[in-house]
């Protein structure tokens, strides 16, 4: 059977698996989630799951991933164990109230959903969509528009549960926020949980996101985080990406930036199957600044695939955007950024570049850097390139007693350097050097655990 | 200061094509529509060989099978009635002509005004001309000297006539019928083009140059051109074009096949200015062009200047297939749109041999409401060993409503390659206009000087007679956008 035909199949599957579960899904789900279904699975029924035709999924094959035999949960797992018996985070020094999210559904010894003395709601989305449907309501499937992508119809019909995060107006979260995502069954399972952040007027707050595999089993997520950061609000993310070889994470995100605001996401891809990262930032109103980091380390037969638009609809706005790969073995990797001015947007300033290594010849990079630009008084520029390490730089270092070995590593150390050096939870920060010292040494192939686990 | 740049702006961009005029001459036309006895007739009119007539309606056959033209660029393409064009118009065919005289007074005049060098004081200048009206070849001059050394300088429907052998060899090799949408319509009904074959070792002592023309309301034009460069051989091609006014869109879609063997040079030089439809967007040429080069032998190099100013519609690709080890491939690209005027353009490096290295060079300049894009390609397969590819595509706005775009695809399969790409965006400064004032240099002369300083990189690549034309071209589409 060609891929098309299978493709069609395994889209009938689900458009089924929801026909058959939909009245589960509605009945345990609360009216704000619910409203968006019938619209999602309609959008899917059209859009079916992205296949290589698709321009924007050209380098990624999403086909043998689907085609796979998975189980699909509509209630959480009973768990008998104690979260803390299975899963530790050790990053040294790192202080943060953690949130777990356990194959997508929220996990806690205490309430669903808490809200702390300065106001910070946190917890469960299906939690927080019940009790608070104005505030959930307000941005739900607002950012994160079913009609352009398949994945994120397909999400937005199936999601039940995630993450939600509020931030009132003039809050400063003292404890950095740190969410775990831990995959963890017997059998392979399709994971499609949702998160919604909310960044009020001036409130600033830092989010350490970290995705672990903790059974050898395949597992699919299909992630959807909108983000919505109101004025002059600040907010941190960085996103560690540490799964097995048969893990593939597909992660949507949707951020929508209000006057003055600033948002800086870093994602540090260690390890995973596929992962595929769609980023899309929309700058709503003026003065708005955006970075965008990325570093993926791959070998073996991974795919790492970051795809990103930055839409500058407002004047006055900044964004940079920065990804760089190393690639070994099999690996294949490929960029998509995209930088959207429109009309109007005048004295923009937006960059972006991708730097690649090859370490080896079966390696393959992709990389399409796309400006489309609409205003004339714009400040753009993109670079990419793709290639080895300096000859002469290597040769500097060995003539002053380093060897090859150690000036390779040196080399892509510093390489990889740029984008570790931005991540701006300085614990976080240092335990990423490290281990991404070990890996470029090959010391740490895989780290089945929590990154900040293995050492 | 805004008003007088608005008066600027406003005259440039009302200004009326310049070379918006149409000659009289008696056209022998088949009636408008395309179907297998269309492709049939213009085989037979034109007397062609059985593979060649086969070979067409293979074409129209796959042609027929595609559902519609590409969509793929950014451009907003129109709905083209297929049905609603003439596939074959010659001037009317005379007898053999011995001297100018017998040329046809009105197709003289429409070159003089063109200033295209056809007569005797041309010769002082070196250039041969192969002066393609409206699809047939009317003159071609130096045929002469060009045989001495073995050239075959001549019009495509000759070449089909005298060097069956040379054609059938190369024809559909870079560019095979199958290719794309454009290329199939044009594998079916080209009307005639340029064949060009440089033998061993000989270095071509002129620029060869073809003028394009399009003339008779509602011709599509489909020219080919096919170049054969065989080993240790060198030519420099020159295309241009300028087109009378229309009202009508018209419809271009051209070939154009490079094939440089060992140690072969080839450098191809274009100049585009077909009319780019009036100030409301109206009318205008549609030019889908595939042009692709491929250095076949090691050693070998092939280089595409361009400087696209005109048509309504801008679909063009030149592209290099590296299959030589050490082969060299140049692009070099200056591409203006003002007012309603659309342009993808770009090109793809394919990269196969070792050590072959590619440049590209790309200056959008928008303007108007127009929309200017860069789309490339740099792919480096699995055993291009030690390649490399440098690419640089900048982009000036001048004006508000227009666009610029870039769409680069880098393909990497092997660790030895180096790749790299860069690309700004940016508007004229302020500055800049102003320390020109400052020196007693008017707005629109400053800013024809800072468009040429950008535009310089790949002027500078163009044959001198064609950096004059050039340099002229971007004048008078730009001075004064700056609004």
């Amino acid at each position: 059977m060609s891929f098309i035909a299978k493709m069609l199949d395994v889209k009938e599957e689900l458009l089924e698996l929801y026909e058959a579960n939909s009245d589960t899904l509605n009945l345990n789900s609360s009216e704000v989630m619910n409203g968006f279904r019938e619209e999602a699975i309609m959008q899917f029924r059209k859009k079916g799951i992205p296949t290589r035709k698709n321009e924007d999924y050209k380098y990624t094959e999403l086909e043998p991933v689907f085609q796979k035999d998975y189980k699909y949960r509509f209630a959480p797992k009973k768990i008998t164990f104690a979260v803390d018996d299975i899963f530790k985070c050790d990053v040294p020094e790192l202080d943060t109230k953690i949130l777990i999210l356990l194959n997508g559904w929220f996990i806690s010894d205490e309430a669903q959903l808490q809200e702390l003395d300065n106001g910070v709601i946190i917890g469960s989305l299906a939690e927080a969509a019940k009790q608070y449907p104005d505030l959930v309501g307000e941005h739900y499937g607002q950012h994160a528009k079913t009609s352009i992508d398949g994945l994120v119809a397909l999400n937005t019909a199936f999601a039940q549960d995630g993450i939600f995060i509020y931030v009132p107006k003039n809050v400063v979260v003292a404890h950095d926020i740190q969410i775990i995502n831990i995959l963890l069954d017997d059998e392979s399972l399709i994971v499609q949980h949702r998160n919604l952040f909310i960044m009020e007027e001036n409130s600033e707050a830092k989010l350490v996101i970290c995705d672990h595999t903790l059974s050898e089993s395949e597992f699919l997520t299909n992630s959807v985080t909108e983000i919505v950061a109101k004025s002059n609000s600040r907010l941190d993310i960085v996103k560690m990406q540490n799964e097995h070889n048969k893990a593939t994470q597909l992660s949507s995100t949707f951020i929508s930036q209000k006057r003055s605001s600033n948002v800086s996401t870093n994602i540090i891809s260690l390890h995973g199957g596929m992962i595929r990262n769609n980023v899309q930032v929309v700058m709503e109103e003026e003065g708005c600044e955006n970075s965008t980091f990325g570093l993926f380390l791959v070998d073996k037969k991974q795919h790492v695939s970051n795809h990103t638009i930055v839409e500058h609809a407002s004047p006055n706005c900044r964004s940079t955007q920065k990804f760089k790969g190393v690639l070994d073995d099999q690996g294949t990797g490929a960029f998509n950024g995209r930088i959207l001015v429109h009309p109007d947007a005048q004295k923009t300033e937006a960059f972006q570049s991708n730097n690649n290594i090859l370490l080896t010849d079966e390696a393959t990079m992709n990389t399409k850097p796309m400006l489309e630009i609409y205003a004339d008084d714009v400040k753009c520029s993109h670079g990419a390139t793709v290639g080895q390490l300096d000859e002469d730089a290597l040769f500097y270092l060995r003539t002053r007693g380093i060897g090859q070995r150690e000036a390779r590593l040196m080399l892509m150390f510093a390489f990889a350097y740029e984008i570790i050096g931005e991540i701006k939870v300085i614990p976080l920060r240092d335990r990423v050097n490290d281990l991404v010292e070990k890996r470029l040494c090959g010391e740490l192939s895989r780290c089945n655990n929590c990154a900040m686990h293995c050492g | 200061m805004e008003k007088e740049q608005d008066t600027i702006l406003q005259e440039v961009t009302e200004n009326d094509y310049k070379y918006g005029f149409t000659s009289d001459i008696e056209s022998d036309s088949i009636p408008k529509g395309l179907n297998e006895d269309v492709v049939r007739l213009i085989s037979a009119k034109k007397n062609e060989p059985e593979w060649l007539l086969e070979y067409r309606l293979k074409a129209f056959a796959y042609w027929k099978g595609l559902k519609a033209a590409p969509q793929w660029a950014h451009l907003k393409l129109p709905e083209i009635n297929y049905q609603d064009i003439i596939y074959y118009s010659a001037p009317k065919q005379r007898a053999k002509l011995n001297s100018l005289d017998e040329v046809d007074p009105e197709l003289l005049a429409t070159f003089n005004k063109l200033g295209i060098p056809l007569d005797e004081q041309k010769i002082m200048s070196g250039v041969a001309v192969d002066a393609v009206m409206d699809s047939v070849s009317v003159k071609t001059t130096y045929k002469k000297t060009l045989a001495e050394l073995g050239i075959i300088f001549c019009s495509f429907s000759e070449a089909v006539q005298d060097y069956p052998d040379l054609v059938k060899k190369f024809l559909g090799t870079v560019v095979p019928y199958r290719d794309n949408y454009f290329a199939a319509l044009n594998s079916a009904v080209f009307s005639d083009g340029s064949f060009c074959y440089i033998p061993k070792g000989v270095r071509c002592p002129m620029e060869l140059s073809t003028y394009f023309r399009i003339n008779a309301a509602n011709t599509g034009q489909f020219e080919r051109t096919l170049i054969v460069a065989d080993d240790a051989s060198y030519v420099s091609y020159l295309e241009g074009c300028t087109a009378p006014q229309r009202d009508e869109n018209q419809l271009h879609a051209a070939i154009v096949e490079i094939i440089a063997l060992e140690n072969a040079q080839v450098k191809y030089s274009t100049v585009q200015n077909w009319y780019p439809g009036d100030k409301n967007g109206k009318g205008g040429i549609y030019n889908f062009v595939t042009k692709r080069g491929i250095c076949k032998g090691r050693n070998s190099k092939i280089s595409w200047t361009q400087v696209e100013t005109g048509s309504a519609i801008t679909w063009k690709y030149p592209s290099c297939i590296l299959r030589g080890d050490n082969s060299v491939a140049e692009f070099y690209s200056v591409a203006v749109t003002n007012n309603f005027q659309q342009a993808d353009t770009g090109t793809k490096m394919i990269h196969i041999g070792k050590n072959s290295k590619s440049t590209i060079i790309s200056k959008g300049i928008s303007a108007g409401k127009s929309q200017n894009s860069y789309r490339g390609l740099v792919r480096v397969t699995k055993n291009a060993a030690n390649a490399r590819n440098f690419s640089q595509c900048d982009s000036l706005l001048l004006g508000d409503k227009c666009g610029a775009h870039t769409f680069p695809y880098i393909e990497v399969d092997n660790k030895s390659a180096i790749v790299e790409h860069e690309a700004t965006t940016s508007k004229i400064g302020e500055d800049q206009i102003f320390y020109c004032n400052q020196r007693g240099i008017a707005t629109e002369d400053a800013i024809g000087l800072i468009v040429n300083g950008y535009a310089k990189e790949v002027l500078n690549q163009l044959p001198m007679e064609f950096a004059v034309e050039a340099q002229k071209l971007l004048q008078i589409s730009l001075e004064g956008s700056v609004g």
